[in-house]
């Protein structure tokens, strides 16, 4: 690093060669160089992350089409797995266990149905979201995005996988006697909320297992868990109500947000579902869940932006 | 390393004034590796580990690069040279911004950017979403990569052989792949660029349409990082040469007395 005298005699304004016995990081500062791969504030961070949404985008669509690129029947997969899920799990829970509970035919098949594609939903997002920055370690390390880009994207691919799920919900409802009517309409703002909800919750889990990745192991023993307790297959209330439980048990259990948002559009799909089967301020907790754990994660996530890609 | 790299600098900066385009200061940067050999503590001692937030003794840290300084000038052309393993590729990536250090800082002005894309392409997509996909990747907009598709794509020479373009990419043969993943990485132009030996690929005539887009490359941007095997491709670009060994920096100078230096070491 031989700054030569040779440059001496033209300095413009500045002693003879200014730049001798600076420190590598006054040299910086001189010249307005900025550390490398330094964390920005979060408005910058979000600015970036508008910047990059049509790579987000195209990134989510890239994952989908190429999850059945290799399958001879091809994107019909994607209208077809859900449809065999439902079908197992009404052979299962319907039929074996028969766990409908005082709900006739015609609600319990749309309302299990619902359940398992909203549950499946928050269930893949989080699957997605804690492998997604160790899973792509190549990407992190080749290329320069905000790394919250590959959780969001990973949510906004189920979020489309979901809305193929709701073609084969559609069948189900109208064969099942539930036909389309103005309460329908609260799908969407049930699901724009439930996407943020998942979105949260995969920036939450992508940070822990970027530096945790035993936890990909045991995510789907937790997500069992919690599908089993939110009355994916069985109603809470009419499953409490046999049992001597106080009343606010109830509520607790059906604030939870998955049960929130999978109540929400049950209610909204199926005519026989009314809102008697809702608890107390449904909205408010879907709505607050939705903030909470959408802001919480995005903001953790940030957080930790500049240590992703070490590992 | 004078007279050699005085000739190069553009007229921009007032003459003299030589602008700093990225600057290393005690760069240090450890990898760590999990399951290595050493670590075959039981389960329970691991969870234990996890809990209390501890390395533990199966986490093996190598440390890539030790103390790197050096200071990079607009205009230039500085090739890195070293065995393999050096930490030569691992150097650039942290110049990028993309691996953390672990003491010391480096400083740049702008963003550099690292020549590659392969990361962000899959091979199940045709090789037009995959243009579109590695584009957007790279930072470009949508405007962008539409503008450019058809240079990418002729570029690569993909659709010569028949519309190849429309195919699944893992249907490519490995030296049509690389083509087509070359040709999008070089769509871009960037301030600092950084290239990795691994690019030349292709048959010959790739190789020529490929070396010439890079001099292209090299001409917009402001200092240009090479890492490369080949002193002769490295004399042929480069002014200046940072020589690695074990993540020590052991020479920094001009071109011609490094890699003489380097060939005496290496025996050639």
């Amino acid at each position: 690093m031989s700054e030569t005298t040779h440059d001496s005699a033209v300095a413009v304004s500045a002693p003879p060669s200014p730049d001798d016995g600076l420190s590598p990081a006054e040299l910086a500062k001189k010249y307005g160089l900025s550390v490398s791969g330094a964390r920005v504030g979060l408005g910058e961070y979000i600015r970036q992350m508008w910047g990059r949404r049509h790579f987000i985008l195209a990134f989510s669509q890239a994952k989908l089409t190429a999850q059945y690129s290799q399958a001879k029947l091809g994107q019909l997969w994607q209208v077809a797995t859900p449809l065999l899920n439902a079908l197992v799990y009404y052979l299962i829970f319907g039929l074996l266990l028969s766990t409908s509970r005082g709900m006739s035919h015609e609600v319990f098949i749309p309302f299990l149905v619902t359940g398992v594609f909203v549950f499946t939903f928050t269930q893949n997002s989080v699957l997605a979201g804690v492998r997604s920055i160790s899973g792509n370690l190549g990407l992190v390390r080749a290329l320069h995005f905000p790394r919250a880009s590959l959780p969001i994207s990973f949510s906004l691919q189920q979020l489309q996988q979901l809305l193929f799920s709701m073609i084969v919900l559609v069948i189900i409802m109208v064969s099942f006697g539930s036909y389309p009517g103005l309460s329908w309409l609260l799908v969407i703002p049930a699901l724009a909320l439930q996407f943020v909800f998942n979105t949260g919750l995969a920036l939450i889990v992508a940070r822990m297992g970027a530096k945790t990745p035993d936890l990909a192991q045991l995510m789907p023993f937790l997500l069992r868990t919690w599908m089993y307790a939110s009355g994916v297959m069985f109603s809470i209330p009419n499953m409490l109500a046999e049992k001597n439980v106080p009343g606010w048990v109830t509520d607790v259990l059906q604030w939870n947000p998955a049960a929130v948002y999978m109540d929400l559009i049950r209610y909204a799909l199926i005519d026989g579902y009314g809102a008697s089967n809702l608890p107390d301020h449904v909205w408010a907790f879907a709505l607050g869940w939705a903030v909470l754990i959408g802001s919480a994660g995005f903001v953790y996530f940030w957080k930790a932006e500049e240590q992703y890609g070490r590992g | 390393m004078a007279e050699q790299t005085l000739e190069t600098i553009e007229p921009t900066a007032p003459a003299g004034a030589r602008v700093p385009t990225v600057i290393a200061d005690d760069v240090h940067i450890v990898y760590r590796v999990n399951g290595g050999p050493k670590g075959r503590g039981s389960a329970t001692a691991a969870l234990s580990r996890i809990l209390r937030r501890k390395g533990s003794p199966g986490m093996r840290e190598v440390h890539a690069v030790r103390g790197v300084t050096f200071v990079a000038y607009k205009g230039e052309s500085i090739g890195l040279i070293g065995s393999n393993g050096s930490g030569k590729s691992t150097l650039l990536k942290a110049v990028a911004g993309l691996l953390p250090t672990e003491r010391g800082s480096v400083y740049t002005d702008g963003q550099p950017s690292l020549l590659g894309v392969n990361a962000a392409l899959m091979n199940d997509l045709t090789g037009e979403r995959n243009v579109i996909l590695g584009g957007l990747a790279m930072g470009m907009s949508r405007e962008q990569v539409r503008e450019r598709y058809a240079d990418i794509v002729d570029f690569s020479g993909i659709n010569e052989k028949g519309d190849f373009i429309t195919l699944p990419m893992r249907t490519y043969s490995s030296g049509m792949a690389a083509r087509l993943r070359f040709s999008i990485a070089a769509a871009k132009d960037h301030d600092v660029l950084m290239i990795d030996e691994a690019l030349a690929t292709g048959d010959r005539k790739f190789q020529k349409r490929s070396e010439a887009r890079i001099r292209e490359l090299r001409k917009d941007a402001g200092t240009v990082f090479l890492v490369s095997h080949n002193n002769k491709s490295i004399r042929d670009t480069c002014d200046r040469v940072l020589w690695l060994e074990k993540g020590e920096l052991l020479m920094d100078g001009p071109t011609d007395e490094v890699i003489k230096a380097y060939e005496k070491e290496t025996g050639k």
